[in-house]
């Protein structure tokens, strides 16, 4: 059992946590992930490891509340405990100084790429950063990236904050008028795909996180693959970072529907069960 | 009863679950021996002086002697014989492929049908489950930490043999509960999870062996830093990588490896979804690529999920080989036609189609035939040219063999593996390529069975004992 040492609601739908895993936060690096499973019943999911404390032996993991589990995941409480955290998993991020160095975040993907860009600033790149989310509500870590980045830039969809757009329009003006020696993108499927499209036209190299559905984590189902334009490969073992002009974007989009229908369901049944649960003192009922 | 009566008694029936009922829920099918069963059937053997039967035992359990006790109706010697060579009994007796093992070599199979060995041994194990008349015991603490890597039938039998010589054992344990295949790849209604997960707590109980799940070696720890607090390390980490065969079409949604399907299935209890969160995707038609026993786990989990979730029940096995051919254990193939799968033998996919949304909507096969018998007796199949057609499907299961996960190599040193990424070992001992490094079961042979996996653990704990004792007696 692993306990949650802290919670804080970065926006709406956005939380971070500090849970205790010493046995995962000896060799965590950037770029790395977790699996969590709440309790008995859960699922294995991935969530990457967006800081970690040695000395503390915690990891922080944020995350965007969408299905079920991240959703039940949301209303626990410091001094809960949840039933599995396993890794740290995945390759670390390849950092090394690669000269003037872009990192572009969309919505949750913020998270992730604060280590990235911490560890890349530190070896000494000249880091860029520019951030999107929806509108200004669901803006976090603004002050954390700014310290790690040379630069940075933010963008709302809707204008509310900082300028209005989305992430490839300073980053296509960027890539036309400065030297980018390369290229990380995290985010959704789509933003990151768009990204990858961006940089392919000035040929600058681009890494992506990808996000597949996965099991185990550990290479072991296959559930995570990704079609790459040599072949298929595993992100939970082979990635989760990835050349995004091998990645054939269109399979990947589509294999995050396959079990659209089923989430609702799953979703549905646990906030009916919540509800009529007396015993039950999450936030969602509080 | 004379040696002339006995073979007249015929061969005990196991009771089985009702074949349609069967289908609709994911309870055990074989019901286990009752006690008159089990006597009736140990009477048929003959306890023949050169028995034959336990040199086709891959870890010689006394066979003759533990039916003997069997049917005097003296069940703790019977358990105590039994757990001589076999630390779970009730394991074995319900998996291993007892046709072509001690039962293929029993001398009453030559003329009719052979002792239940594999049905006797399961109800000695079932017996012990429940009573436990036979406790595991300790020996005086030896002051040795050994690390066991995998907590599949290989790693749980080396673990439990070291602490019943005194070592104190830590099992490292990726996935978040032990018991390997034993628990993400067989099904319930196969080997319930309650025996296996009974098994292992009261070996556990017993001995106080340590559990780490949640721990990939090569991630969590290197194998490097293990050795600088173990004195020394077992690895039974299995062969759990799924290979998907390399034809197009395989990233359509639908298509899955039988370890997907498998470990959605059992270790994350998607039969139960919703009040389990982990779904899994299933369909009308359902095509299992291959015929061994996780092709057959694969089928009859599916024809099992059509029916709980109320889609129409149809699943094929697509094999290129013909019904003589088929891998599986003998009771998995007829328990599958028994319940309805369809077989498409001497058949290979060579494409699998989409629609335009990216799902599968079925696979393109050509057809086979077998060559003449090569020197090694063995039929090849080769395709009929001209002879493609199309199968319907909505989901497509591959279950063509898996191989050793690598991660366990990464820096582990001078540990060395072959071309088909087993670890490099020696089959007596266990003993690796490194100093204090030994390994067994799936990772050094591929794929095999849950008994040679455990002869191995068996060994190996010999070896290591042997070890650690020398160095002791050195020092
Ligand atoms: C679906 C299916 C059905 C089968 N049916 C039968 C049958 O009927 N009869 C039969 O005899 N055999 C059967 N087998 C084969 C049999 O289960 C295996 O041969 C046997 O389990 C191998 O045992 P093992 O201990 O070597 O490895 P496994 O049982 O594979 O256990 C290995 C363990 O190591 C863990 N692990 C892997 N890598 C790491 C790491 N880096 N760090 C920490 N832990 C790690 C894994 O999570 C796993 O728990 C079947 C196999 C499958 C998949
Ligand atoms: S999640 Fe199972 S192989 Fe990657």
């Amino acid at each position: 059992m692993y306990k949650i040492i802290r919670k804080e609601i970065l926006s709406d739908t956005i939380k971070l946590m500090v849970v205790e895993a010493p046995h995962v936060v000896r060799k965590a690096e950037p770029g790395q992930f977790v699996i969590v499973r709440i309790n008995e019943t859960g699922e294995r999911i991935p969530l990457t490891i967006a800081d970690y404390d040695r000395e503390q032996g915690t990891i922080t993991i944020v995350f965007q509340e969408v299905g079920k589990s991240t959703k039940h995941l949301g209303t626990l409480q410091p001094g809960d405990e949840i039933s599995t955290v396993a890794g740290p998993l995945g390759h670390p991020t390849e950092i090394q100084k690669y000269g003037t160095i872009i990192c572009a975040a969309g919505g949750v993907g913020i998270a992730p790429m604060y280590p990235i860009a911490r560890a890349l600033k530190n070896a000494g790149n000249t880091v860029i950063s520019i951030i999107g989310v929806r509108s200004r509500d669901f803006l976090f870590w603004e002050d954390k990236m700014r310290y790690v980045s040379d630069e940075l830039v933010v963008c709302t969809d809707d204008g509310s904050y900082g300028r209005k757009g989305v992430v490839t329009e300073p980053l296509k003006e960027l890539l036309a008028s400065r030297r980018i020696a390369r290229v990380w993108a995290i985010g959704p499927g789509v933003m990151m795909k768009f990204v990858s499209l961006s940089t392919r036209d000035f040929n600058v190299p681009t890494m992506v996180s990808l996000n597949t559905i996965m099991v185990d984590g550990t290479g072991m189902c296959g559930g995570c693959r990704v079609l790459l334009n040599d072949g298929a490969k595993f992100v939970c073992t082979d990635g989760p970072e990835f050349d995004a002009h091998k990645v054939d974007w269109d399979n990947l989009l589509s294999r995050y529907q396959i079990y659209k229908k089923e989430e609702i369901l799953s979703f549905e049944t646990w906030k009916h069960k919540c509800s009529s649960d007396t015993d039950c003192h999450c936030e969602g009922k509080r | 009863m004379s040696k002339q009566e006995r073979p007249k008694i015929p061969r005990q029936k196991m009771p089985e679950q009702e074949r349609i009922l069967r289908r609709s829920n994911f309870k055990e099918v074989a019901l286990g021996f009752t006690e008159e069963l089990a006597v009736k059937e140990a009477n048929r053997c003959l306890q023949c002086k050169k028995p034959t039967c336990v040199s086709g035992c891959p870890i010689g359990v006394l066979i003759p002697q533990f039916i003997h006790a069997l049917r005097r109706g003296d069940m703790p010697s019977a358990i105590s014989i039994m757990k001589i060579k076999n630390n779970l009994p009730a394991i074995c007796g319900r998996v291993c492929p007892q046709e072509g093992q001690c039962e293929g070599r029993c001398i009453l199979g030559k003329k009719g049908e052979p002792v239940a060995i594999g049905r006797l041994e399961r109800y000695v194990g079932d017996y012990e489950l429940a009573h436990r008349v036979c406790p595991l015991v300790r020996q005086k603490d030896t002051g040795k930490k050994i690390a066991v890597v995998g907590s599949g039938p290989s790693g749980i039998t080396c673990a439990v043999d070291l602490s019943r010589n005194g070592h104190s054992v830590t099992i490292f344990e990726s996935l978040h509960v032990p018991g390997g295949v034993l628990i993400y790849g067989i099904p319930e209604f196969r080997l319930p999870k309650e025996i296996v997960n009974s098994e292992i707590n009261y070996a556990v109980e017993c001995l106080n062996i340590k559990i780490l799940t949640d721990h990939i070696i090569g991630r969590t720890i290197t194998l490097d830093e293990i050795l600088s607090e173990y004195d020394a390390v077992f690895i039974g980490t299995g062969a759990g990588l799924p290979s998907f065969i390399n034809i197009p079409g395989i990233n359509y949604k639908g298509v899955m490896s039988a370890n997907e399907f498998l470990t959605r299935v059992n270790l994350m209890k998607a039969y139960l979804f919703p009040e389990y969160d982990t779904p899994v995707r299933i369909g009308n038609r359902i095509a299992v690529i291959g015929a061994g026993n996780v092709a057959m786990d694969s089928a009859r989990c599916s024809l099992r999920l059509q029916t709980i979730f109320g889609q129409k029940a149809e699943v094929h096995i697509i094999y290129r080989r013909s019904r003589d051919e088929v891998p599986s254990r003998k009771e998995e193939f007829h328990h599958a036609e028994e319940e309805g799968v369809i077989f498409d033998f001497l058949t290979n996919p060579v494409e699998i189609l989409g629609d335009a949304e990216g799902n599968v909507r079925g696979i393109r096969c050509i057809r086979m035939k077998l060559e003449e018998p090569d020197s090694s007796g063995r039929r090849k199949p080769v395709p009929i040219e001209g002879s493609e057609f199309e199968i319907e499907a909505d989901i497509v299961i591959m279950a063509l063999g898996t191989s050793p996960n690598p991660l366990i190599f990464i820096n582990s040193g001078n540990l060395q593996r072959t071309k088909h990424g087993t670890a490099v070992a020696d089959i007596e001992t266990g003993r690796t390529t490194r100093e204090r490094v030994w390994a067994g079961g799936d990772i050094v042979t591929g794929a095999a069975t849950v008994i040679s996996a455990m002869g191995a653990g068996k060994r190996t704990a010999a070896d290591i004992h042997r070890f650690l004792m020398e160095e002791n007696s050195k020092n």
